[in-house]
Protein backbone atom coordinates (compact mmCIF):
# COMPACT_ATOMS: atom_id res chain seq x y z
CA UNK A 1 0.00 0.00 0.00
CA UNK A 2 1.31 3.49 -0.69
CA UNK A 3 1.94 5.52 2.09
CA UNK A 4 -0.58 8.99 1.83
CA UNK A 5 1.41 11.69 2.03
CA UNK A 6 0.51 14.64 4.84
CA UNK A 7 1.59 18.00 2.70
CA UNK A 8 3.24 20.17 5.39
CA UNK A 9 1.47 22.80 5.60
CA UNK A 10 2.54 26.39 6.83
CA UNK A 11 1.13 27.90 10.22
CA UNK A 12 1.55 30.98 8.82
CA UNK A 13 -1.57 33.14 8.35
CA UNK A 14 -2.05 35.77 5.57
CA UNK A 15 -2.51 38.72 7.91
CA UNK A 16 -3.37 41.01 5.68
CA UNK A 17 -7.50 40.17 5.33
CA UNK A 18 -7.45 40.56 9.59
CA UNK A 19 -5.47 43.93 9.06
CA UNK A 20 -7.70 45.33 7.01
CA UNK A 21 -10.85 44.68 8.86
CA UNK A 22 -8.96 45.60 12.18
CA UNK A 23 -8.43 49.43 10.27
CA UNK A 24 -11.45 49.36 8.58
CA UNK A 25 -13.37 49.36 12.00
CA UNK A 26 -10.79 51.82 13.29
CA UNK A 27 -11.46 53.89 10.59
CA UNK A 28 -15.37 53.51 11.39
CA UNK A 29 -14.88 54.28 14.76
CA UNK A 30 -13.31 57.04 14.69
CA UNK A 31 -15.25 58.93 11.81
CA UNK A 32 -18.62 57.68 12.93
CA UNK A 33 -18.04 58.85 16.93
CA UNK A 34 -19.50 62.61 17.36
CA UNK A 35 -16.50 64.91 17.51
CA UNK A 36 -16.94 66.59 21.09
CA UNK A 37 -16.97 70.59 20.93
CA UNK A 38 -14.52 72.14 22.52
CA UNK A 39 -15.19 72.81 26.24
CA UNK A 40 -13.82 75.90 27.26
CA UNK A 41 -15.71 75.41 30.49
CA UNK A 42 -14.36 73.06 32.45
CA UNK A 43 -17.23 71.21 34.61
CA UNK A 44 -17.88 68.13 35.47
CA UNK A 45 -21.47 67.59 35.92
CA UNK A 46 -23.18 64.71 38.60
CA UNK A 47 -24.52 61.62 37.61
CA UNK A 48 -27.74 60.46 37.75
CA UNK A 49 -29.69 56.94 36.86
CA UNK A 50 -31.07 58.63 33.70
CA UNK A 51 -30.09 57.15 30.10
CA UNK A 52 -31.48 59.48 28.04
CA UNK A 53 -28.57 61.04 25.68
CA UNK A 54 -28.71 64.85 25.39
CA UNK A 55 -29.53 66.52 22.51
CA UNK A 56 -27.03 67.88 20.20
CA UNK A 57 -28.39 71.04 18.79
CA UNK A 58 -28.95 72.86 22.27
CA UNK A 59 -29.25 76.14 24.35
CA UNK A 60 -26.90 74.98 27.12
CA UNK A 61 -27.35 77.04 30.52
CA UNK A 62 -23.07 76.12 32.19
CA UNK A 63 -22.94 76.72 35.88
CA UNK A 64 -19.12 76.88 36.52
CA UNK A 65 -17.77 75.91 40.22
CA UNK A 66 -17.39 79.39 41.03
CA UNK A 67 -21.23 80.30 40.34
CA UNK A 68 -20.26 81.86 36.72
CA UNK A 69 -23.07 81.58 34.34
CA UNK A 70 -23.17 80.95 30.71
CA UNK A 71 -24.82 80.75 27.68
CA UNK A 72 -24.20 78.90 25.02
CA UNK A 73 -27.08 78.62 21.61
CA UNK A 74 -26.26 75.77 19.72
CA UNK A 75 -28.17 76.30 16.77
CA UNK A 76 -26.56 78.89 14.45
CA UNK A 77 -29.81 80.25 12.31
CA UNK A 78 -31.82 80.41 16.21
CA UNK A 79 -28.91 81.86 17.72
CA UNK A 80 -29.03 84.77 14.81
CA UNK A 81 -32.30 85.42 15.88
CA UNK A 82 -32.07 85.14 19.67
CA UNK A 83 -29.30 87.79 19.64
CA UNK A 84 -31.04 89.85 16.95
CA UNK A 85 -34.30 89.61 19.17
CA UNK A 86 -32.34 90.66 22.36
CA UNK A 87 -30.31 93.72 21.03
CA UNK A 88 -33.58 95.18 20.01
CA UNK A 89 -35.91 93.89 22.89
CA UNK A 90 -32.41 95.61 25.40
CA UNK A 91 -31.54 98.59 23.18
CA UNK A 92 -27.91 97.22 23.17
CA UNK A 93 -27.09 99.41 19.98
CA UNK A 94 -24.56 97.04 18.80
CA UNK A 95 -23.33 97.79 15.31
CA UNK A 96 -23.35 95.09 12.30
CA UNK A 97 -19.86 94.30 12.92
CA UNK A 98 -20.51 94.00 16.55
CA UNK A 99 -23.50 91.73 15.84
CA UNK A 100 -21.63 89.48 13.72
CA UNK A 101 -19.00 89.01 16.14
CA UNK A 102 -21.14 88.06 18.96
CA UNK A 103 -23.19 85.64 16.33
CA UNK A 104 -19.68 84.23 15.97
CA UNK A 105 -18.39 84.00 19.71
CA UNK A 106 -18.97 80.32 21.35
CA UNK A 107 -21.15 81.23 24.00
CA UNK A 108 -21.88 84.32 26.38
CA UNK A 109 -21.13 85.42 29.35
CA UNK A 110 -20.79 88.90 30.24
CA UNK A 111 -23.50 90.84 31.35
CA UNK A 112 -25.20 93.14 28.92
CA UNK A 113 -23.42 96.30 29.59
CA UNK A 114 -20.15 95.17 28.62
CA UNK A 115 -21.17 93.10 25.71
CA UNK A 116 -20.81 96.06 23.06
CA UNK A 117 -17.27 97.25 24.28
CA UNK A 118 -16.26 93.73 24.89
CA UNK A 119 -17.86 93.15 20.91
CA UNK A 120 -15.23 96.66 19.89
CA UNK A 121 -12.16 95.79 21.02
CA UNK A 122 -9.67 93.44 19.52
CA UNK A 123 -8.32 91.91 22.28
CA UNK A 124 -10.25 88.03 23.30
CA UNK A 125 -11.47 87.56 27.06
CA UNK A 126 -10.51 84.58 28.20
CA UNK A 127 -13.07 82.63 29.69
CA UNK A 128 -12.15 82.44 32.99
CA UNK A 129 -11.51 86.13 33.13
CA UNK A 130 -15.58 86.83 31.92
CA UNK A 131 -18.08 87.74 34.26
CA UNK A 132 -20.35 85.54 33.34
CA UNK A 133 -24.25 86.19 33.02
CA UNK A 134 -25.62 87.96 36.17
CA UNK A 135 -28.33 85.71 37.53
CA UNK A 136 -29.18 87.95 40.65
CA UNK A 137 -32.82 88.48 41.35
CA UNK A 138 -32.71 92.03 41.29
CA UNK A 139 -30.84 91.87 37.96
CA UNK A 140 -31.94 88.24 36.62
CA UNK A 141 -30.33 89.22 32.90
CA UNK A 142 -30.10 85.45 32.18
CA UNK A 143 -34.36 85.43 32.19
CA UNK A 144 -34.04 88.33 29.02
CA UNK A 145 -31.99 85.45 27.00
CA UNK A 146 -34.35 83.15 27.77
CA UNK A 147 -36.72 85.44 26.48
CA UNK A 148 -35.34 86.11 23.44
CA UNK A 149 -34.60 82.65 23.26
CA UNK A 150 -38.60 81.90 23.77
CA UNK A 151 -39.33 84.78 21.12
CA UNK A 152 -37.21 82.91 18.75
CA UNK A 153 -38.67 79.58 19.13
CA UNK A 154 -42.24 81.15 19.25
CA UNK A 155 -44.78 79.47 16.96
CA UNK A 156 -42.43 76.02 16.80
CA UNK A 157 -43.10 73.42 19.17
CA UNK A 158 -43.24 73.95 23.04
CA UNK A 159 -42.43 70.66 23.52
CA UNK A 160 -39.53 70.95 21.10
CA UNK A 161 -37.85 74.10 23.18
CA UNK A 162 -38.75 72.39 26.64
CA UNK A 163 -35.95 69.43 25.23
CA UNK A 164 -33.76 71.29 24.34
CA UNK A 165 -33.20 73.89 27.20
CA UNK A 166 -30.24 72.35 28.91
CA UNK A 167 -28.43 72.68 32.19
CA UNK A 168 -25.58 72.16 32.98
CA UNK A 169 -23.42 72.87 36.44
CA UNK A 170 -20.43 71.51 38.15
CA UNK A 171 -20.39 69.32 40.58
CA UNK A 172 -19.59 72.14 43.57
CA UNK A 173 -21.78 75.10 42.31
CA UNK A 174 -24.02 76.24 45.02
CA UNK A 175 -27.57 75.77 45.12
CA UNK A 176 -28.50 79.59 44.96
CA UNK A 177 -27.22 79.46 41.25
CA UNK A 178 -29.36 77.00 40.36
CA UNK A 179 -32.26 78.44 42.08
CA UNK A 180 -31.64 81.88 40.40
CA UNK A 181 -31.80 79.81 36.40
CA UNK A 182 -34.90 77.91 37.63
CA UNK A 183 -36.03 81.20 38.62
CA UNK A 184 -34.77 82.78 35.18
CA UNK A 185 -36.97 79.88 33.53
CA UNK A 186 -40.07 80.50 35.30
CA UNK A 187 -40.08 84.02 34.97
CA UNK A 188 -40.50 83.05 30.58
CA UNK A 189 -43.06 80.01 31.61
CA UNK A 190 -40.71 77.48 31.29
CA UNK A 191 -41.21 74.86 34.15
CA UNK A 192 -39.64 71.73 32.07
CA UNK A 193 -36.12 70.90 31.01
CA UNK A 194 -33.15 69.18 31.00
CA UNK A 195 -30.24 68.44 33.28
CA UNK A 196 -27.20 67.30 31.83
CA UNK A 197 -25.57 64.60 34.25
CA UNK A 198 -23.15 61.60 33.58
CA UNK A 199 -24.64 58.83 32.95
CA UNK A 200 -24.36 56.23 36.19
CA UNK A 201 -25.61 52.45 36.63
CA UNK A 202 -28.88 52.18 38.35
CA UNK A 203 -27.79 51.08 41.91
CA UNK A 204 -28.35 46.59 42.63
CA UNK A 205 -31.11 45.80 45.31
CA UNK A 206 -32.80 49.54 44.20
CA UNK A 207 -36.84 49.81 43.36
CA UNK A 208 -35.57 50.65 40.00
CA UNK A 209 -33.30 48.19 39.10
CA UNK A 210 -35.86 45.57 40.81
CA UNK A 211 -38.61 46.74 38.41
CA UNK A 212 -36.09 47.15 35.61
CA UNK A 213 -35.58 43.30 35.89
CA UNK A 214 -39.09 42.30 36.25
CA UNK A 215 -40.48 44.61 32.93
CA UNK A 216 -37.01 42.44 31.40
CA UNK A 217 -38.09 39.26 32.88
CA UNK A 218 -41.78 39.48 31.30
CA UNK A 219 -40.22 40.49 27.87
CA UNK B 1 32.75 30.25 -19.88
CA UNK B 2 30.81 32.54 -18.46
CA UNK B 3 27.34 31.24 -17.41
CA UNK B 4 24.26 32.86 -15.68
CA UNK B 5 23.12 31.14 -12.79
CA UNK B 6 19.71 31.14 -13.10
CA UNK B 7 18.34 28.35 -10.79
CA UNK B 8 16.21 30.50 -8.36
CA UNK B 9 16.56 29.87 -4.92
CA UNK B 10 15.61 27.05 -2.93
CA UNK B 11 17.10 24.54 -5.55
CA UNK B 12 19.83 21.88 -4.66
CA UNK B 13 22.57 23.22 -6.69
CA UNK B 14 24.53 24.29 -3.86
CA UNK B 15 27.93 23.69 -4.72
CA UNK B 16 31.13 25.22 -4.34
CA UNK B 17 32.05 28.47 -5.83
CA UNK B 18 28.25 28.67 -7.04
CA UNK B 19 26.50 31.86 -6.08
CA UNK B 20 23.23 31.82 -4.91
CA UNK B 21 21.13 35.08 -5.05
CA UNK B 22 18.05 35.33 -2.58
CA UNK B 23 15.21 35.86 -3.56
CA UNK B 24 13.89 38.32 -0.66
CA UNK B 25 9.85 37.32 0.49
CA UNK B 26 7.91 40.35 -0.17
CA UNK B 27 6.08 39.33 2.53
CA UNK B 28 5.53 41.41 5.77
CA UNK B 29 4.37 39.90 8.62
CA UNK B 30 1.04 41.58 9.81
CA UNK B 31 0.60 40.48 12.95
CA UNK B 32 2.00 42.97 15.25
CA UNK B 33 -0.40 45.45 12.54
CA UNK B 34 -3.21 43.72 13.35
CA UNK B 35 -2.42 44.00 16.94
CA UNK B 36 -2.19 47.60 16.80
CA UNK B 37 -5.63 47.79 14.79
CA UNK B 38 -7.81 45.91 17.70
CA UNK B 39 -5.91 47.58 20.65
CA UNK B 40 -6.71 51.08 19.09
CA UNK B 41 -10.35 49.91 18.14
CA UNK B 42 -10.82 48.88 21.30
CA UNK B 43 -9.54 51.81 22.76
CA UNK B 44 -11.76 54.07 20.69
CA UNK B 45 -15.06 51.83 21.59
CA UNK B 46 -14.17 52.07 25.36
CA UNK B 47 -13.88 55.88 25.18
CA UNK B 48 -16.34 57.07 23.12
CA UNK B 49 -18.95 54.99 25.88
CA UNK B 50 -17.62 56.03 28.89
CA UNK B 51 -18.19 60.00 28.16
CA UNK B 52 -21.69 59.93 26.64
CA UNK B 53 -23.48 62.86 28.38
CA UNK B 54 -27.38 62.31 29.34
CA UNK B 55 -29.80 64.13 30.33
CA UNK B 56 -32.24 64.13 33.22
CA UNK B 57 -35.95 65.81 33.30
CA UNK B 58 -36.82 68.29 35.83
CA UNK B 59 -40.40 69.39 35.93
CA UNK B 60 -40.98 72.57 38.19
CA UNK B 61 -43.85 73.60 39.63
CA UNK B 62 -46.08 76.53 38.18
CA UNK B 63 -46.34 79.03 41.41
CA UNK B 64 -49.39 80.59 40.53
CA UNK B 65 -51.26 77.88 39.35
CA UNK B 66 -53.27 77.62 43.09
CA UNK B 67 -55.56 74.91 41.94
CA UNK B 68 -52.94 72.00 41.79
CA UNK B 69 -51.27 72.87 45.37
CA UNK B 70 -52.45 70.05 47.49
CA UNK B 71 -52.64 70.17 50.73
CA UNK B 72 -49.72 67.77 52.16
CA UNK B 73 -51.13 65.49 54.75
CA UNK B 74 -48.86 65.43 57.66
CA UNK B 75 -48.87 61.53 57.96
CA UNK B 76 -47.31 60.92 54.16
CA UNK B 77 -44.51 63.91 54.50
CA UNK B 78 -41.19 63.59 54.76
CA UNK B 79 -39.07 66.58 54.72
CA UNK B 80 -35.26 66.24 53.23
CA UNK B 81 -32.83 69.53 54.02
CA UNK B 82 -29.48 69.31 52.06
CA UNK B 83 -26.83 71.25 53.84
CA UNK B 84 -23.30 71.53 53.54
CA UNK B 85 -20.76 69.17 53.52
CA UNK B 86 -23.12 66.73 51.54
CA UNK B 87 -24.90 66.10 54.83
CA UNK B 88 -28.81 65.52 55.17
CA UNK B 89 -31.24 66.15 57.17
CA UNK B 90 -34.80 64.78 57.69
CA UNK B 91 -37.89 64.83 59.24
CA UNK B 92 -41.33 63.36 59.12
CA UNK B 93 -44.46 65.21 59.26
CA UNK B 94 -43.96 68.39 60.88
CA UNK B 95 -41.99 69.04 63.51
CA UNK B 96 -43.08 70.04 67.37
CA UNK B 97 -41.09 72.31 69.45
CA UNK B 98 -41.13 70.43 72.40
CA UNK B 99 -39.35 67.23 70.42
CA UNK B 100 -36.97 68.67 67.78
CA UNK B 101 -34.02 67.39 68.85
CA UNK B 102 -35.61 63.87 68.54
CA UNK B 103 -37.22 64.42 65.39
CA UNK B 104 -35.12 66.11 63.13
CA UNK B 105 -32.86 63.91 62.08
CA UNK B 106 -29.29 63.99 60.16
CA UNK B 107 -28.01 61.64 57.82
CA UNK B 108 -26.19 61.11 54.59
CA UNK B 109 -26.42 60.53 50.99
CA UNK B 110 -26.00 56.81 51.70
CA UNK B 111 -28.56 56.12 54.06
CA UNK B 112 -31.16 58.21 52.67
CA UNK B 113 -32.17 55.73 50.04
CA UNK B 114 -33.69 53.30 52.57
CA UNK B 115 -35.41 56.04 54.68
CA UNK B 116 -37.03 57.23 51.22
CA UNK B 117 -38.71 53.78 50.26
CA UNK B 118 -38.88 53.11 53.71
CA UNK B 119 -41.19 55.95 54.07
CA UNK B 120 -42.86 55.21 50.21
CA UNK B 121 -43.76 51.68 51.70
CA UNK B 122 -44.95 52.34 54.57
CA UNK B 123 -47.76 55.27 53.21
CA UNK B 124 -50.68 55.14 51.21
CA UNK B 125 -49.41 56.33 47.99
CA UNK B 126 -51.93 59.31 47.59
CA UNK B 127 -50.92 60.65 51.22
CA UNK B 128 -47.09 60.61 50.28
CA UNK B 129 -45.07 63.60 49.79
CA UNK B 130 -41.30 63.80 49.65
CA UNK B 131 -40.62 67.95 50.22
CA UNK B 132 -36.78 68.82 49.49
CA UNK B 133 -35.05 71.89 50.70
CA UNK B 134 -31.70 72.99 49.82
CA UNK B 135 -29.93 74.87 51.48
CA UNK B 136 -28.11 77.95 49.97
CA UNK B 137 -24.80 76.26 50.92
CA UNK B 138 -25.79 73.10 49.27
CA UNK B 139 -24.07 72.27 46.11
CA UNK B 140 -25.93 71.75 42.84
CA UNK B 141 -24.96 67.82 42.99
CA UNK B 142 -26.73 67.56 46.39
CA UNK B 143 -29.98 69.05 44.68
CA UNK B 144 -29.58 66.44 41.61
CA UNK B 145 -28.45 63.33 43.63
CA UNK B 146 -31.62 64.40 45.57
CA UNK B 147 -33.53 64.01 42.57
CA UNK B 148 -31.79 61.19 41.26
CA UNK B 149 -32.83 59.54 44.43
CA UNK B 150 -36.46 59.68 43.83
CA UNK B 151 -35.89 58.15 40.40
CA UNK B 152 -34.11 55.24 42.18
CA UNK B 153 -36.77 54.50 44.91
CA UNK B 154 -39.27 54.83 42.47
CA UNK B 155 -41.33 57.88 43.60
CA UNK B 156 -43.80 58.81 41.40
CA UNK B 157 -43.14 62.31 39.87
CA UNK B 158 -45.89 64.75 41.46
CA UNK B 159 -45.06 63.32 45.39
CA UNK B 160 -42.08 65.11 45.18
CA UNK B 161 -40.99 68.76 45.06
CA UNK B 162 -38.33 71.08 45.60
CA UNK B 163 -39.53 73.98 48.14
CA UNK B 164 -37.68 77.28 49.44
CA UNK B 165 -36.09 76.38 52.82
CA UNK B 166 -37.39 78.48 55.58
CA UNK B 167 -36.23 80.36 58.61
CA UNK B 168 -36.90 77.40 61.01
CA UNK B 169 -35.32 74.85 59.03
CA UNK B 170 -32.11 77.11 58.12
CA UNK B 171 -31.62 77.60 61.85
CA UNK B 172 -32.29 73.82 62.57
CA UNK B 173 -29.63 73.23 60.23
CA UNK B 174 -27.47 75.37 61.64
CA UNK B 175 -27.55 74.24 65.26
CA UNK B 176 -27.30 70.53 63.93
CA UNK B 177 -24.07 71.20 62.28
CA UNK B 178 -22.71 72.79 65.13
CA UNK B 179 -23.58 69.91 67.40
CA UNK B 180 -22.07 67.68 64.84
CA UNK B 181 -19.25 69.60 63.82
CA UNK B 182 -19.49 70.58 60.77
CA UNK B 183 -17.55 73.22 59.67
Amino acid sequence: MPKIKIPRKSTNVDMTAMCDVAFLLLTFFILATKQKPPEVLAVSPPSSVSSKAAPDKSILVTMTSDGKVFLTLGDDTKKAAIIDDLNATKQLQLSPAELAKLKKSEFIGLPLNQIKSAMASNTVISPDKMAGIPTDSTNNELADWIRSVTNAYKGGNQRDLEKMLLVKGDNNTLYPVFKQIKQAFKKNQIYKFRIVTNSEDVPKDSELAKSAGKAAEEK
Amino acid sequence: MAEMDTSSGGGHKKGPGVKKSKKLSTRVDLTPMVDLGFLLITFFVFTTTMSQATAMNMNEPKEDDVENQKKVKESGAMTILLGKKNQVYYYFGELHPDKISEEFKSTNFKDIRKLISDKKNGTPINDLMYIIKSDSSSTFKNSIDILDEMTISEVPPGHYAEVDITATDRMLIQKTEEANGIK
